[in-house]
Formats: C-alpha cells, sequence, structure tokens
C-alpha cells in the first residue's frame, strides 16, 4: 500500500519546527509501524538526508522507550497497544497519516518525535519505591498478600511509563501515569511505611515538573497501552488527601536519651 | 514477528572475580553483564536466575565490603584519564561524522548479522567459523571508510549512536567465532557440529576444555590473550544431560 506521511521535523529544542511530507510507496501490511519508518530512513539517509529520529527500545511493548502522535491519537488507532506494537495491516491504501511528538510543556521535544520525559524519572525519585532491609534475602511467603491486591497491583505496575496518558490528556496532566505508581506500591504490604510520603511527594514533583491538573477527563485511559483504568487516578487522590491530614516531618534525629 | 537468537546468545560477559568484580577496581558487574554462574547458558530463565542471585545475595555483601574499606576516591574531571576517554570518543565520534561514505549503519548491521547467524549461529563447524573470521575484518574496514552517519554530534543523532554500537558488534562478532573456533567440543548452547554423539546430540570434551575462556583485550590490532580458569567440580560432578 501507498501512504503519504506528515512527519513533524524538528532539529533540536530551539528550532521551531514543521511538518514535512513523506511517500512510502510499498509499504507491507505486516510491517510495524516502527519497521515501516526504518524503511523509509534507510531511503532518507540514501538520499543524504537525516533520518526521522524516534524512541524505540525492545520493540515488544514492554519497555515504555517508543510512543508518538498517529493522526491525533497517541500510538495510533489500535487499542492497548505501543506503537512498535501497531501494525501497518489497520491503515489503507492511500491514507495521509500525520506524526508528531507527545505535546506537553513538561516533554520538550529533544528531536522530531524524540521528547525528554526525564520529569517522569523525577517523579519516579520523589516515592516510586520501597524501603528494604539490606542483607540476606527474606524467605519467600514471608509477607502474605491477599490474592485481590496482589491482581490490583500487578495491573498498576504494568504502566511503561511512555507518556501517552500526557500526551492525550487536554491538561497535560500525568495523573494516570502518577496515579499507578502510587497505587502499585500502595496497594502491597511493603508499600505501607512509605504511603503518605509516596503519594505526597510523586504528586507534588509532578505538579512542580509542569504537568497539568487531573479534570477526570479520562481520555488517559482510553489510550493507555497498558488498558490502566481510570479508578487509579480516584484512589491516588484519596491516598493524597489521607496523606495531607496525617504526614508528619520525620522528627530530626533523637536526643540522647 | 520473526524469533531467532537474541543478543545475550552470545554466552558470556565481562570476566568478574569470585565477588563480582571486573578488572577495574570498583567497577562490579551483576546479572546477564558478567560472565559467572550462567555465563555459558542464557536459555530459559537462566539469565532472570543470575540477575536474581547476584543481585540478591552476592552484590549486597560484596559491594558493602569494597565499600566499607575505603571504596574509590572521587575523581575530578580534570584526571588525565578522564581527558583521554574524551579525546579518543570525541575522535571516534568525527571520524564516523567526516567519513561520508555510500552505505548506512544498518546496512553493515545486516551484513554483519547475516554472516554471523549463517556460520557462527546455533550449528558451527571449523570451516564456518574461519569463514567468519576471513570475513568480518573486510566487513570492519569497509564500515571505516564507506559509512554514511548524516547530521552532527552536537545534538540527538541516532544513527551516530547505532555507527558506535556496530562498530562493537564488529569486534565482539570476531571475537565471539575466535572462541567458538578455538572450543574443539560441543557444549551448551555452542554446537560444533564436529563434535556430535552417533546420535547427533553435543559432545564434550571435559578433559581438555573444562576452563572458562577469559579473553583479555590487549590492545587494538593485538591478539585475544587467552586465560583459561580451570572449572573444578568438587560435590556434584559433571556428567550428560539426557533430554530423552
Amino acid at each position: 500500500m501507498r501512504l503519504v506521511l506528515d512527519i513533524w521535523r524538528q532539529k533540536n529544542a530551539s528550532d521551531a519546527g514543521r511538518f514535512v511530507r513523506y511517500d512510502v510507496p510499498d509499504v507491507n501490511e505486516h510491517m510495524s509501524f516502527l519497521e515501516m519508518l526504518d524503511v523509509l530512513n534507510q531511503r532518507l539517509i540514501e538520499k543524504g538526508e537525516e533520518p526521522v529520529a524516534f524512541d524505540s527500545d525492545c520493540r515488544e511493548g514492554i519497555c515504555g522507550m517508543c510512543g508518538f502522535v498517529i493522526n491525533g491519537t497517541p500510538h495510533g488507532p489500535a487499542r492497548g497497544g505501543t506503537v512498535c506494537q501497531l501494525h501497518m495491516r489497520y491503515f489503507k491504501d492511500g491514507d495521509q497519516v500525520r506524526l508528531e511528538p507527545w505535546r506537553a510543556a513538561a516533554f520538550p521535544v529533544v528531536k522530531d518525535l524524540v521528547v525528554d520525559r526525564s520529569a517522569f524519572d523525577r517523579v519516579i525519585v520523589a516515592g516510586g519505591f520501597i524501603s528494604s532491609r539490606a542483607g540476606s534475602a527474606v524467605d519467600a511467603n514471608a509477607i502474605l498478600v491477599d490474592k485481590p491486591d496482589a491482581d490490583r497491583a500487578m495491573d498498576m505496575a504494568a504502566c511503561i511509563g511512555c507518556g501517552a496518558c500526557v500526551a492525550t490528556c487536554p491538561n497535560a496532566s500525568a495523573a494516570l501515569f502518577v496515579s499507578a505508581k502510587i497505587a502499585h506500591l500502595g496497594l502491597l504490604p511493603q508499600g505501607q511505611p512509605e504511603r503518605d510520603q509516596r503519594a505526597l511527594g510523586m504528586i507534588q514533583q509532578a505538579q512542580a515538573e509542569g504537568f497539568g491538573h487531573c479534570t477526570v477527563i479520562g481520555e488517559c485511559s482510553a489510550v493507555c497501552p497498558k488498558n490502566i483504568d481510570l479508578d487509579a487516578i480516584a484512589r491516588a487522590n484519596k491516598d493524597f488527601v489521607k496523606a495531607v491530614l496525617r504526614y508528619r516531618e520525620p522528627a530530626a534525629a533523637g536526643g540522647s536519651g | 514477528m520473526r524469533i531467532y537468537p537474541a543478543v545475550h546468545y552470545v554466552m558470556g560477559g565481562l570476566w568478574v572475580d569470585y565477588n563480582l568484580m571486573s578488572n577495574l577496581p570498583g567497577l562490579f558487574v551483576g546479572g546477564e553483564a558478567n560472565f559467572s554462574d550462567h555465563g555459558a547458558n542464557r536459555l530459559g530463565a537462566s539469565a532472570l536466575m543470575q540477575g536474581l542471585g547476584d543481585g540478591y545475595f552476592v552484590l549486597p555483601t560484596t559491594m558493602n565490603n569494597y565499600l566499607a574499606q575505603g571504596g574509590i576516591a572521587k575523581v575530578e574531571a580534570s584526571h588525565p584519564a578522564f581527558k583521554d576517554a574524551e579525546r579518543e570518543v570525541k575522535e571516534r565520534t568525527e571520524t564516523f561524522l567526516k567519513t561520508n561514505g555510500k552505505r548506512s549503519v544498518d546496512s553493515f548491521h545486516r551484513e554483519l548479522g547475516n554472516l554471523l547467524w549463517e556460520n557462527v549461529g546455533m550449528a558451527r563447524s571449523e570451516k564456518s567459523l574461519k569463514e567468519a573470521l576471513a570475513k568480518i575484518p573486510a566487513i570492519r574496514d569497509e564500515f571505516h571508510k564507506n559509512v554514511r552517519v548524516l547530521g552532527t554530534g552536537a545534538e540527538l543523532n541516532q544513527e551516530l549512536e547505532k555507527a558506535g554500537r556496530v562498530a562493537d558488534f564488529l569486534d565482539l562478532a570476531e571475537l565471539l567465532s575466535t572462541d567458538a573456533l578455538h572450543r574443539n567440543e560441543s557444549c551448551g548452547g555452542h554446537f560444533r557440529v564436529e563434535y556430535a554423539t552417533p546420535e547427533g546430540e553435543a559432545q564434550r570434551n571435559d578433559a581438555d576444555f573444562a576452563y572458562v575462556a577469559a579473553w583479555e583485550w590487549k590492545g587494538k590490532g593485538h591478539p585475544w590473550n587467552l586465560n583459561k580458569e580451570p572449572l573444578t567440580f568438587e560435590t556434584a560432578h559433571l556428567a550428560t544431560r539426557s533430554y530423552k
């Protein structure tokens, strides 16, 4: 099939950027979307033009590295998958396809379709961890976890931090990402000691990074490649409110007593 | 989806001592990146087991011990080693950008991949390995003379990143073939067609090859030096597994 691609080209952060049209006359329906771009890039190199920059790594939907907006939808028309899992059979001969990077103030464009998502890393650092004793490993099953909680935590842990939720949200809110991370650890017994600190730290960091507020529109959940439910956000809000009321700064190192 | 042996089928990793520290003091290597426990076998979940074993049981003890003994001094960016490394990277980067040849990085990657797939794959022979060893230097020469890396080194340049990686793959491919050629037996993921039982199963040679081959880098243009670390078995003894 023949496709006409309008791709956002931007040399670096200080370049204004523009859409450039590319004709790909021989797309195979079995290609993944990224393989199709690989083919385009090889041709651009042959012609002496710089290839289109886009992020990817595992190419099997588990690493969270890839992602851009295809015709207005992050990760493209298929549900529950990343752009590397999207196959060209979702497109028809003659389709015009528009590719642009995640657009959010907190995700500055690095080049073409590549954005800087280090804001997510800083949100994780602000609370996405548990404390654990060093030394020899604990016995298996020493801490029991209820099956429903384990399942729910697993659903939340499925978040790969790709940023599609931010890209699709009219407020550029990272609420779904942040909530999934808060709920993932907050549902498990190992995550209880830092539960308040986690909710406060991660939500405050997300605001400091410039992500918008959540107004429960739900587009995030609709485009999430891991189908994270919107109720993650309700759960995180509850944790946040409780934490605001309950959290106290840890006492300074105790006196000699 | 095409399924094929991935990069961890290189079946090896960086040399480490018993505490999982490499030959560079203070540089610990954990999980699949080192050669140790499962170095010769990356099948199934072995790699996961090694990650868990190293991370849970070994490194929390050995790294603490190293740090408790003083660890390493802080290194400033003005250190001569830092300057050397920076200059080397700059030279390498500029060379790639200036080469301005005719072929893309991917075309070399594919050529090398095809050669390894055919000659250094799951079944290899003396003949196929010698052929690979004859062809790899030619691909490498061509790569350094005729690669086309567009753009600059001043901003994100994924082709430049890939060029550095393919340059490394070329060296790794040569080492992989050298090691496979020297090991005159079939063992684990290394199946030499000359060394098979009448039924076509892998035929080990424990008398001559019950050792780890630790290949030491002696600098550019010099052959790798083979260090043999004998494998000694005290309680469990070597046996042949039967899948029948």
